[in-house]
């Protein structure tokens, strides 16, 4: 066991490099997001991760980002257990009937200035699952939504690369 | 030889034409009420229950799988007999038939709803009973005493999970009774099923549990072959596998890590993850997608193992080989760690049995049924590996079987990829049109990390799917997690719930 501790100390971080932020994003945030209430977060974020009805797929991707490749927290963003310690709502999935109003009470829990991002092809539009009696639609559907995150599931990089925009953001006057 | 209750209850019957692998029966209430005493008794052990507009079917084993059945009570008019009221393991399920197909079972001892939760516009069948009020609240099971206190957690949890609810009753730290509310996740999977084309559908599958897409791929692609007696070529079933089991690696460990990251030891979920990392990058690169979705496709697979992926697997598989055994042995040595996870959160053995509990959960608590080898399917019948199983039924057990599953899978990993057949990876799917039946039935049952997933299907003449029932192995782990918990502390359900890590989106479908 010290060997493995020991070896920890040593050893040098496997975290790469980030990604440059995505360009799109950056311009989608552009139109929907007061950079000014950004900047006064500092290069902070705090994020409450919200399944509203995913097939889990998209979890273990934003779980990825806090492993030791990713490592989110370096770039002061870090997930927490509250909405009311949150800046930014991590959405997923289509947004099922069932969690509709948990999405709503967790967007009205979330003290402002607040930002949503929406992530993966259902929380997009319903993806795959839209049309179906049990889903409202995609996550803007039932909250305003700041950016979108595509893919199925968008990989950890495509994630990081999203949220490193609405970071960016904060540095950009308009 | 002693005829055995599966026997009593199949024999001299005449199975439906139309079904395959395994035969389907349709039974009278006479039968159908024998099965629930045999249930009862342990001498068959509940796979699947699942509802259509005029028909209850049931997927019937022998304890170790080594016969299977479906039987099937048809012409219900609204109402048929429980089987929850001898037998309660099928307890949710016969909540979900009523939702879904209208059809109420009489005499079951809980009749609330269970995935409906009032708020859906529409129905999944026109004979459904009409929505309910969003206002009608839930009545969660009465609990009575002095001391005892409640804490409602969910749907909404702290870390990044699926939604669902819990209800704790405690007596001081001490949980009395956990009482668990899911359905947030529905997402009318099978509704979306019904009428779409086979690529569509098989998409659905994929995505009916995330974390489970290659299995899930997998046994739907089994049930349509078996319904179209679709010979697939050899290469893409050790395709498969090599997927399968490359997908309950990468599961493991970060199951491994995160109950360990419960317990506070981050050490762990550090080194773990950096495993199931690389596990992905592996798979991103030998199959173009770190989750493998989408990569099995009934008639075979969607893309070969080239060079550069086989090169790519070697090398992980020859990475954790090096790196896991230091983990293990951290787990092992660090008393501290163990403190948490040694004697909590039970389940035992005659539980698992009762529910037929697949998985690293039953293989825990002494079921040592696994898919792979009872009914068994290719090509596992000529791969060597053991199925660990321990009796103790703890956190500790649940960690120890998916170490040891881990080295099984890396072992099955290397005789795959040492004698992987050439030959195509896919063959059309048969169209059955032309045989003149109507319709073709499959049953499939394929073991995922989380254990058994079973999908039915019924396809039409057309090659469209008319019915399909995917069950997740969390229909019969979820309630034992109720069961597990009592008499542990508050403080320890996450641990505990994690060693689990059952379901919802597969429970909920």
């Amino acid at each position: 066991m010290r060997k493995t501790l020991f070896r920890s100390i040593i050893q040098a971080p496997v975290t790469e490099a980030p990604p440059p932020a995505d360009a799109a994003a950056l311009a989608e945030l552009a139109a929907s997001v007061d950079a000014a209430a950004l900047r006064r977060l500092g290069r902070s974020l705090a994020i409450r991760e919200v399944d509203a009805g995913s097939c889990n797929g998209c979890e273990l991707e934003i779980h990825a980002l806090n492993n030791a490749f990713y490592d989110l927290e370096r770039f002061g963003i870090r997930f927490v257990a509250s909405p009311r310690h949150a800046d930014v709502l991590l959405v997923t999935g289509p947004v099922t009937w069932n969690m509709r109003e948990g999405l709503e009470r967790t967007y009205a829990a979330t003290p402002a200035p607040k930002w949503v991002v929406a992530v993966g092809d259902c929380g997009f539009d319903g993806g795959i699952f839209a049309g179906s009696y049990a889903v409202a639609g995609g996550v803007s559907a039932v909250v305003p939504v700041d950016l979108h995150i595509r893919g199925c599931p968008p990989t950890p990089t495509q994630l990081l690369r999203g949220l490193l925009a609405l970071l960016n953001a904060a540095g950009q006057d308009r | 030889m002693e005829m055995t209750a599966f026997d009593a209850i199949t024999n001299g019957r005449t199975a439906d034409p139309d079904h395959r692998p395994w035969p389907r029966f349709s039974v009278d209430e006479g039968t159908w009420a024998k099965t629930a005493d045999a249930l009862r008794d342990g001498e068959c052990c509940l796979l699947g229950y699942w509802g259509e507009r005029e028909r209850v079917n049931l997927a019937l084993g022998t304890p170790n799988l080594s016969a299977i059945c479906v039987l099937s009570l048809e012409n219900v008019d609204r109402v048929f007999p429980s089987l929850a009221a001898a037998f309660p393991p099928a307890a949710r399920l016969e909540r979900t038939i009523r939702e879904m197909n209208g059809l109420l079972a009489a005499g079951a001892a809980d009749s609330r709803p269970w995935l409906n939760h009032g708020r859906w516009p529409q129905v999944p069948e026109a004979s459904a009973p009409s929505a309910l009020d969003p206002h009608d609240k839930y009545t969660f099971l009465p609990v009575e005493g002095e001391s005892l206190h409640q804490i409602p957690v969910g749907p909404v949890h702290a870390g990044i999970i699926e939604p669902g609810h819990f209800r704790f009753t405690a007596n001081g730290e001490t949980v009395v009774r956990l009482e668990e509310r899911l359905g947030y996740v529905h997402k009318g999977i099978e509704g979306l099923m019904a009428g779409a084309p086979l690529a569509k559908a098989a998409q659905l599958a994929g995505r009916v549990s995330g974390d489970s897409t290659v299995a899930y791929a997998l046994a739907f692609a089994r049930a349509v072959e078996a319904a179209t007696e679709t010979v697939v070529p050899e290469r893409a079933h050790w395709l498969r596998a090599l997927m399968a089991e490359l997908e309950r690696i990468a599961n493991h460990l970060g199951d491994i890590g995160a109950i360990c990251n419960d317990a506070a030891f981050a050490i762990m979920l550090a080194h773990c993850g950096i495993l199931r990392e690389q596990v992905l990058r592996a798979t991103a690169t030998t199959f173009g997608h770190r989750l493998m979705m989408d990569r099995i496709i009934p008639g075979g697979v969607a893309c070969d193992l080239n060079g550069d992926g086989r090169a790519a697997i070697e090398a992980l598989v020859a990475r954790i080989r090096r790196k896991f055994p230091e983990l293990v042995e951290l787990y092992d040595n660090t008393t501290s760690l163990q403190d948490r996870t040694v004697a909590t959160g039970i389940l035992r053995p005659a539980l698992a049995q009762r529910f037929a509990c697949g998985g690293v959960i039953g293989r825990a608590s002494g079921r040592t049924v696994d898919a792979r080898r009872h009914p068994g399917y290719p090509p596992y019948d000529q791969l060597a590996f053991d199925v660990p199983s321990l009796i103790e039924g703890d956190v500790n057990a649940r960690v120890w079987i998916r170490i040891r599953e881990v080295e099984q899978s890396l072992a099955l990993i290397e005789q795959i990829l040492s004698r992987l057949p050439e030959g195509a990876i896919a063959t059309d799917i048969r169209a059955r049109a032309e045989a003149g039946a109507a319709h073709t039935e499959g049953l499939s049952l394929v073991e995922g990390f989380r254990g058994d997933i079973l999908v039915w299907v019924r396809l039409r003449a057309d090659g469209t799917v008319d019915r399909c029932h995917p069950r997740d192995p969390s229909w019969f782990q979820w309630p034992l997690l109720e069961a597990a918990i009592e008499g542990n502390i508050v403080a320890d359900f996450p641990l505990c719930n994690k060693s689990f890590n059952c379901s919802y989106s597969g429970h909920d479908l």
